[in-house]
């Protein structure tokens, strides 16, 4: 029962981070390139810019869900399961997202580096 | 990909790793923090390394949104993983630390994505027209102020 809860945490986790960075990325593409702004309009223009795209904002509520389900993920299962099995599984999801959400072309290179960067996180953990 | 937008990619590797660190140092200092006492976690952020860690993460964030600005997710997300890498090198080369062949094995497979990452495109059709129109949007306001 404490491992189905502790991958219930796992799924949450990946689906909430997953959910969080393609807003947040979805809103900084809206507000565009911030360090051009920067030049052309100051700092003051991007502070007031950023935080006025609603998305930034439902953005920040998803990490804030990922974080409360990692720390309710750790008190169920070991820090050496949930901790890369879940950010191994971000990388994959995060490539389906931003290819289905995002129409970001992720061509056979960025496949691989999805899949490698996740074996990689599991092997680091081991 | 300027100088500049790499220096924005490596800040993302190095604070969220050092920030990580610290946070976890400052919480090993603190010992158990619970729910049922949540004036602890609060006089928490007192705690030099978590005040430490705190701004470093922050300095994360704004590095991280920065990159999005300019660049595809699937490319800015393999960089957070060399993380990983730094901290395990760290540990070797610095403190001596013995590292398993599956860890070097982890650290090969993670710098083989990153660079297979790295060596394409940053960014891929499909924001080049969102990115227009935000910059229309400024010009308007631009040209309201001027008016005004």
């Amino acid at each position: 029962m404490k491992e189905l809860n502790a991958w219930a945490a796992i799924a949450l986790i990946t689906l909430a981070s997953t959910t969080g960075d393609v807003l947040l990325s979805y809103s900084m593409k809206r507000v565009g390139d911030v360090g051009e702004l920067w030049r052309r309009r100051g700092p003051w223009a991007v502070i007031g810019r950023v935080p006025g795209t609603p998305t930034f904002a439902l953005g920040l509520m998803a990490m804030g869900v990922a974080f409360y389900s990692l720390l309710f993920g750790l008190s169920w299962g070991n820090l050496s399961l949930v901790v890369p099995a879940s950010a191994s599984l971000t990388f994959v999801a995060n490539a389906v997202a931003a290819r289905i959400f995002l129409h970001e072309k992720v061509g056979r290179r960025r496949w691989i580096a999805a899949l490698l960067v996740a074996a990689g996180v599991v092997l680091m953990a081991v | 990909m300027t100088f500049r937008k790499y220096l924005v990619l490596a800040g993302i590797t190095l604070f969220s790793t050092t920030g990580d660190s610290l946070l976890a140092r400052g919480m090993k200092e603190l010992g158990n923090v619970s729910l049922h006492n949540l004036s602890g976690l609060l006089l928490s952020i007192l705690n030099p390394w978590i005040t430490a860690g705190i701004i470093l993460l922050l300095a994360f964030f704004a590095c991280y949104m920065s990159a999005l600005s300019w660049a595809d997710l699937t490319y800015v997300l393999p960089a957070t993983s060399l993380g990983y890498v730094l901290v395990a090198l760290v540990a070797h080369f610095g403190f001596h630390e013995e590292i398993s062949a599956t860890r070097w094995l982890g650290i090969a497979l993670i710098t083989a994505g990153v660079g297979s990452v790295a060596a394409g495109p940053s960014v891929t059709a499909g924001h080049q027209s969102g990115r227009d129109t935000s910059l229309n949007v400024s010009r308007n306001a631009i040209s309201q102020e001027v008016k005004s």
